[in-house]
């Protein structure tokens, strides 16, 4: 297809190709380590669950164990699978008797790497019939419900109590919504372990558990059969327990994860290190499971300016998309994000969003793209409010965007009430329907101010990641070039939980979820 | 025909109320929603919910079901409530504002030393825009942040630190203001966690030591001072009318030759 604007496709081949090399600089850095949140992950996916008499999930006891004894940089898959070995017991029950002090794993004799790995089979084969079951139930209500289609809309529900949480998200489905965000508690990213079962309390969001996962799935699954449309629930693989979350998200079919390589050490302060092994894991488990990633470049233009860093955001998903390809990840699931969020007194504003909308969608064509509305210049003069959401939802259309996150008049104010959802969904509906075939007809002026403002900001990422490849990406964080914030390599949490992999190290899960086509 | 050729009448204002297009017609326009199942019910329940908080001639001119079970309603209504305009006191942070310039020569003349500022989004609020609004070189909306002004020290720890955490950083490096910013509302949790701020700072005796301020989306003057810190700052407040009370303060309590806490 003909850019429409214009754009140099040497140009793009550049940036992706320097975003490549700096994701494969990465992955050999991520291939020496592991993590406390990447071995709970395992521990998860060979059937460990609950927690002890002290509320500390059990992936969490035989880890911890591990780690105090010195043992991680074997990994937890050896220790279990020496365990089954050894004790003749499931992963469940070692796990408990490890919780009970009744069971020290790595005092056992010791089998070899063969022999663990092979009495993990039975555990592994168990988790797969389950993930796969998952799939294929996704797969038959998509092929006989159907969807609705793109731009999904996207909304959230944020009561803190879950029960709450399931009522709101079958009226917003009846609303139209084809995807229901769970938002998480404030502060749970920062929690070094997942909470577990039903919660109902929570401020500004709802705890991630795996309990809270199947209550609302199954309500979406219920709505969706009412009103004939598949909903897909999104939930976060973001923050310290990113793998952990992704791995749930895969035993209870969640459709979309908030997933980005970059955005925990930014906004949440997390350790570079502990953030780029955890990505890894968690996007092979994504991939696999045909979970869209939605990446948060969006969140670069709340701290720094729109206009003046929009390159940034090219930049960032470039390197997302290589992170992701890295993890077999299919082009339709990449959600890369971005953001409406330039100042709305700007000359022309409208028409810069425009350009870097368009030119997103024409540099990634089969992404799906989750555009993000205006927060950072939302004032509580909800009329107004209204008015920019409809800009953006313009833009949303005009540039086939996948996912939109519907603009709530409300923003600044509230989580969404009732009846904002639903005067935002009408809003989105209204603009889609009127205008759906705006950007099949409409071309732009050659060298216009669109056609290069698009050209402008793809040379400037281009450039960065010029720059980001010399450099190393962990020192470009290290020097605040990514949404105007610096973090130190060894600054920020969950550094201690960081971990060189011994000679004997093996991931079982690793090859088996990046099998796929 | 009416005998009224004038426009408008004076307005009395120990006795106003909402003006739509002529004096004291008091149209308010409202939007709601009420758990009830949508029909001519709904909508008389909504006009009935109208008069019984004082609106006269309710008039719902849209209603739909959000779902089965709650109905939301578009509703004009007359207020017939009025309020003594007069009587009206609100506390104000006290001082002149000055702009970003002004306020740097004004410490290099008054204080004559640099005024230092330690900022930060407390305990479990992880929303930086705050705080960054107020300190970042950047600022908000055209109005630059502490970070670019003359003769301020500032310190941004970001979001999410504890109490615990900003007192220390104070005391490090000898603060003369904490300034605490709060975007989450939901269940009223702003309130807990700023009153918990005072309750350190009182523990730790440094209550007066310190100008202690707040801010956020929903936070006002009047309710940073029952909470007990010194002001507060709410929407359309930037970086220079915080500087502008911090550096006054300064001059008030008499700090500019105390830029240590313990001497203050």
């Amino acid at each position: 297809m003909k850019s429409k604007l214009n754009l140099d496709p040497k140009v793009v081949d550049s940036a992706r190709q320097h975003a490549a090399n700096i994701a494969h600089d990465m992955q050999e850095f991520i291939e020496r380590h592991t993590t406390v949140s990447t071995e709970r992950t395992i521990v998860r996916l060979l059937g460990v669950d609950g927690v002890d008499d002290v509320d500390t999930p059990l992936p969490n006891v035989v880890v911890d164990q591990l780690k105090e004894a010195g043992a991680l940089p074997t990994g937890a898959a050896y220790w279990i699978g020496n365990a089954i070995v050894q004790t003749g017991k499931t992963p469940q029950e070692i796990a408990e008797e490890m919780a009970a002090g009744k069971l020290d794993i790595t005092k056992l004799p010791t089998c070899s790497q063969e022999e663990a790995a092979e009495a993990l089979k039975p555990a592994i084969k168990a988790t797969f019939e389950r993930i796969d079951m998952q799939k294929a139930k996704r797969k038959e209500y998509l092929e006989t419900i159907g969807e609705g289609p793109e731009p999904y809309i996207y909304v959230i529900v944020a009561t803190g109590n879950i029960y709450e949480d399931v009522v709101q998200a079958q009226a917003a489905a009846r609303q139209g919504a084809d995807v229901i965000a769970v938002i998480r508690t404030t502060a749970q990213s920062l929690l070094d372990y997942v909470p577990y079962g039903p919660t109902t309390e929570g401020f500004g969001g709802t705890y991630a558990t795996q309990e809270n996962f199947r209550i609302m799935r199954k309500a979406l699954d219920e709505v969706g059969e009412e009103v004939g449309r598949y909903i897909r629930l999104c939930n976060y693989s973001s923050g310290m327990c990113m793998p952990e979350i992704a791995a749930m998200g895969a035993l209870e079919r969640l459709d979309v994860m908030l997933n980005d390589a970059i955005y925990g050490i930014l906004f949440r302060d997390i350790n570079m290190q502990r953030t780029l092994v955890d990505q890894f894991m968690s996007r092979v488990i994504i991939g696999y499971c045909g979970i869209i990633f939605n990446s948060g470049e969006d969140n670069y233009l709340t701290t720094d300016d729109a206009i003046e860093s929009a390159h940034t955001v090219t930049a960032s998903q470039f390197i997302n998309e290589q992170f992701a390809v890295l993890a077999n990840i299919p082009e339709e699931q990449m959600g890369l994000g971005h953001a409406f969020e330039m100042d709305p007194s700007t000359e022309d504003g409208f028409l810069l969003e425009l350009s870097q909308a368009i030119m997103a969608r024409e540099i990634f064509p089969k992404a799906r793209l989750k555009y993000m509305p205006p927060t950072k210049f939302m004032t509580g003069n909800i009329f107004r409010g209204h008015l920019q959401d409809a800009l953006f939802n313009l833009v949303t259309v005009w540039s086939n965007q996948s996912i939109l996150l519907t603009g709530m008049l409300t923003e600044a104010i509230h989580t969404p009430h009732m009846q904002d959802r639903y005067l935002a969904i009408e809003n989105a509906k209204y603009i889609f329907n009127n205008c759906r075939h705006i950007g099949d007809e409409v071309e732009f002026k050659k060298d216009g101010i669109v056609q290069k403002r698009a050209q402008e900001v793809l040379k400037k990422a281009d450039a960065l990641l010029a720059d980001v490849e010399k450099e190393g990406l962990f020192s470009t964080i290290e020097q605040g070039k990514f949404g105007g914030v610096k973090r130190p390599f060894d600054g920020g949490h969950g550094l201690e939980g960081v971990c060189t992999k011994g000679e004997n190290y093996f991931n079982p899960f690793i090859p088996l979820f990046m099998d796929h086509e | 025909m009416t005998d009224n050729k004038t426009a408008t009448v004076q307005v009395d204002l120990t006795c106003v109320k909402p003006y739509g297009d002529a004096l004291n017609d008091g149209k308010v326009e409202m939007a709601f929603t009420l758990p009830v199942p949508y029909g001519e019910e709904a909508e008389e329940c909504a006009k009935q919910y109208a008069k019984k908080m004082g609106f006269e001639e309710p008039n719902v001119t849209y209603y739909c079901e959000l779902t089965p079970g709650y109905t939301f309603f578009v509703v004009y209504g007359a207020a017939q409530v009025t309020i003594d305009y007069t009587a009206i006191k609100v506390p104000k942070v006290e001082g002149t504002v000055m702009d970003r310039v002004e306020c740097g020569d004004w410490i290099g003349e008054n204080v004559g030393r640099d005024i230092t500022v330690v900022g930060a989004s407390i305990e479990s609020d992880a929303h930086t825009v705050g705080i960054d609004a107020i300190i970042q070189m950047k600022g908000f909306h055209g109005h630059f942040g502490l970070e670019r002004f003359k003769n301020v020290v500032p310190y941004n720890m970001g979001s999410q630190v504890p109490c615990e955490a900003l007192i220390a950083k104070a005391k490090e490096v000898n603060a003369d203001a904490i300034l605490v910013s709060q975007t989450v509302t939901q269940k009223d949790i702003h309130i807990k966690q700023l009153t918990k701020m005072v309750e350190l700072l009182e523990a730790e005796g440094l209550r007066d030591k310190v100008i202690l301020t707040c801010g956020g989306p929903r936070i006002s003057h009047e309710l940073a001072q029952e909470l007990g810190y010194d002001a507060g700052f709410g929407p359309g407040k930037y970086a220079e009318h915080v500087m502008s009370y911090i550096m006054q303060e300064v001059v008030k309590r008499g700090w500019q030759k105390k830029p240590n806490i313990e001497d203050r």
